[in-house]
């Protein structure tokens, strides 16, 4: 058996698997974050408790409306999409002519109430969502057994995170949220609706924070401080990547999401300490981060 | 003006982490006041959470009128020693409490339990694993009364082991209390000629998934999984454990679990697991007395060992407060923990008795849960096992090497 420092390398295989798709969500919850940084300016801390409401609502469609997870990939992200419109017209358009710092603690704030309302109604312990049947096998890699379900994740978080890479750098819609931006007097000269668009924007943010939420459903427990555990990291994830780069937060989210499982193999104790560790270094040598430009 | 900003959140962030204490003036003398100190927010809320502060309320109320009044106040410690150990010495000096009760979160139950020793008042510890609270850490007012990491090892470890489970890996969460776990287990383990074939400690709190130990665990060649962690923790790591398939090729051990996570995993994924505890609703007919009783005070949490063992403590200390005078239970905690000893312990919940150096004696029961078919209610999950009694559930008593304990 080859070994690499002393571990077996099929087992590195595995682990490295296992580290892309955590690293899957890592992508996908930090492109949210860097579209809504990138076209609103607002550091949105409410993105933890946006996707567990993705995966309370896929929950709740199933328990009272007996809707299946296959329908909630799509209705799921729309319905917290919604709520995500409703948050920026009511609340986070206040804040876009203040200092980052308001829309921080704004957003902070709704995360922290969201939370807490979904604690006092369904408890701290979760509620059982089930893989869907189709996807409960497991795959055969040759050197581990991989979840169908898990081999899903990956292959849905890389074609939603092209899309939206796709959409908002090759289309006309796209360079207009990027002219807007830039510079949005210029842009609502031309006779854009730039309010409109940058609510779109976080409602859509929003709804890929609920799909992340979605397809977390059936492997982590659904209980509403499942977002909450991501947040941080995903923070450090976007941070590394270059605040607002929509390819640096897709390559750093996969690119982390390795180190860390690589972590979990040599050292575990350290691995939700290994994300912050790189951060620190990056931030040393590119304060802009990977991606970003200064 | 950026750097006063950000100082600026920093305390409005620090801020918002402490805890509403309610403060009241100082404590009549002849008033008791019960503090319940948990997790209200975090992974911990239903394992204790607001059904213990309702159990221990319950217990009050059903105590009655003794010709002493009493108060029950509660915090949320979530889950930092630093935290406990300040509303505890908060509590005890300044609000008049008598009693803190439930602390679960082994780092945090030991931080008060220090506090509590230093200022010779009484706490009675229902919610925290740790067995380290009746050996390195026990003190003369200090009861640790429904479970610990010692009875789960033994009554878990102990038959897991016995039915061929010889080889174990252990996924331990990274403090005192999986610590203290995964090392009670492992001495069970070897001792009755198993071995330990490798483990991972991974940091908590924050994480969610398992799947690069869970694929290591597999790697190992061990036969049995032992997960050392509790509450969503433990709920995800079996969630997962499924969905790669392990326990069809592993055993696994959830060396701490309670209804409350069953309920949470549902029957499909948790059905024959054996598990732990001192407590279930449906053992006979007194704890389904209880929990009758209960329920309406927590409808959508049902009593779990820890809920009923805040209700019977409570019960247990308001007797001997009685049994002693007020002015005696306020003056020394140390005086009140030797009446609870004294006492023999009888309610709808628990029966037993508290040993010298703290220890609630009280059988521990190992349980299956149900498959699917066999549940006939949301709630009805476990078949039972074996019953140990309690004079061979627990440590030893000299084995614990308690400091005030003659041998």
């Amino acid at each position: 058996m080859i070994m690499i420092f002393g571990k077996p390398l099929l087992l590195l295989y595995g682990q490295l698997t296992l580290g892309l798709i955590n690293g899957a969500f890592y992508a996908l919850l930090s492109l949210g974050l860097a579209i809504i940084f990138g076209m609103l300016n607002i550091i949105n801390f409410a993105h933890g408790a946006l996707f567990m409401l993705g995966a309370f609502v896929a929950w709740a469609l199933l328990n009272y409306l007996g809707i299946g997870y296959w329908p909630a990939l799509l209705l799921a992200p729309i319905i917290v999409g919604i709520f995500g419109v409703v948050l920026e017209r009511t609340l986070i358009n206040k804040l876009y002519k203040l200092d980052h710092l308001y829309g921080l603690l704004l957003t902070f704030g709704c995360a922290l109430i969201i939370e807490g309302l979904a604690r006092n109604a369904f408890g701290s312990s979760g509620m059982p969502y089930t893989i869907p049947a189709v996807l409960s096998r497991p795959l055969d890699l040759g050197f581990m057994m991989l979840p169908a379900y898990r081999a899903w994740v990956v292959v849905a978080a890389a074609v939603v995170c092209l899309a939206t890479w796709l959409v908002i750098e090759k289309t006309p819609l796209g360079s207009t949220l990027r002219a807007a931006t830039e510079n949005a007097a210029l842009v609502q000269a031309f006779g854009v609706n730039v309010p409109r668009m940058l609510t779109l924007t976080y409602g859509a943010g929003a709804a890929l924070a609920a799909f992340a939420g979605v397809l977390a459903a059936p492997i982590y427990s659904v209980n509403p401080n499942m977002g909450s555990n991501f947040i941080i990291t995903v923070f450090a994830v976007v941070v590394i990547g270059g605040m607002g780069s929509i390819l640096g937060s897709i390559v750093t989210g996969f690119g982390l999401g390795i180190i860390e499982g690589l972590t979990k193999v040599y050292y575990p104790q350290a691995s939700s300490t290994v994300i912050f560790v790189v951060m620190a270094i990056v931030l040393l040598a590119r304060p802009a981060g990977l991606f970003g430009r200064a | 003006m950026k750097l006063n900003r950000r100082a600026l959140l920093g305390t409005a962030a620090a801020t918002a982490a402490l805890p509403l204490v309610t403060r009241r003036a100082r404590a009549q003398a002849n008033s008791i006041k019960i503090g319940v100190l948990n997790d209200m927010s975090g992974p911990y809320r239903d394992t204790g959470g607001p059904s213990s502060v309702a159990a221990v309320k319950m217990a009050v109320e059903e105590f009655g009128s003794h010709g002493f009044d009493v108060e029950v106040i509660n915090a949320d410690h979530q889950n930092k020693p630093d935290l406990g150990a300040s509303i505890a010495a908060q509590w005890y000096d300044r609000d008049g409490v008598d009693l803190i009760i439930d602390v679960p979160t082994s780092s945090v139950a030991l931080a008060v339990a220090g506090v509590a020793k230093q200022k010779n008042k009484l706490h009675i510890n229902v919610g925290a694993a740790t067995s380290e609270l009746t050996a390195g850490a026990c003190s003369p007012s200090l009861i640790h009364y429904t479970y610990d990491t010692y009875m789960l090892a033994k009554s878990t470890g102990g038959a897991t082991v016995k039915a061929g489970g010889d080889s174990w890996y252990f996924i331990t969460a990274d403090y005192a209390f999986g610590k203290q776990l995964q090392s009670d287990t492992t001495s069970f383990v070897t001792a009755a000629g198993g071995k330990v074939m490798g483990s991972s400690a991974y940091p908590f709190p924050g994480t969610t998934d398992f799947s690069s130990f869970l694929v290591q665990a597999q790697a190992s060649g061990a036969k049995v999984l032992g997960f050392c962690n509790a509450g969503a923790d433990t709920v995800n790591s079996i969630k997962q454990a499924n969905e790669f398939g392990i326990n069809a090729k592993m055993q696994i051990a959830a060396m701490l679990m309670f209804i409350t996570d069953v309920h949470a995993l549902g029957l499909d994924v948790a059905k024959g697991l054996h598990l732990t505890e001192s407590f279930y609703w449906d053992l006979n007919d007194r704890t389904r007395a209880f929990t009758k009783r209960f329920v309406p005070r927590s409808p959508t949490n049902w009593p779990n060992m820890i809920h009923a063992g805040d209700y019977s403590g409570t019960l247990h200390f308001l007797k001997a407060v009685a049994a002693i005078g007020v002015p005696a239970a306020k003056q020394s905690g140390a005086a009140i923990a030797e009446q609870m000893k004294a006492m023999p312990v009888d309610d709808d919940a628990f029966q037993g008795t508290i040993r010298q150096d703290g220890r609630g004696m009280f059988n521990s029961h190992l349980f299956e849960v149900k498959q699917p078919a066999e549940s006939k209610a949301p709630w009805d999950l476990y078949k039972l096992v074996q019953t140990t009694p309690a004079a061979e559930a627990w440590r030893p008593l000299a084995d614990g090497h308690c400091y005030y304990v003659k041998a």
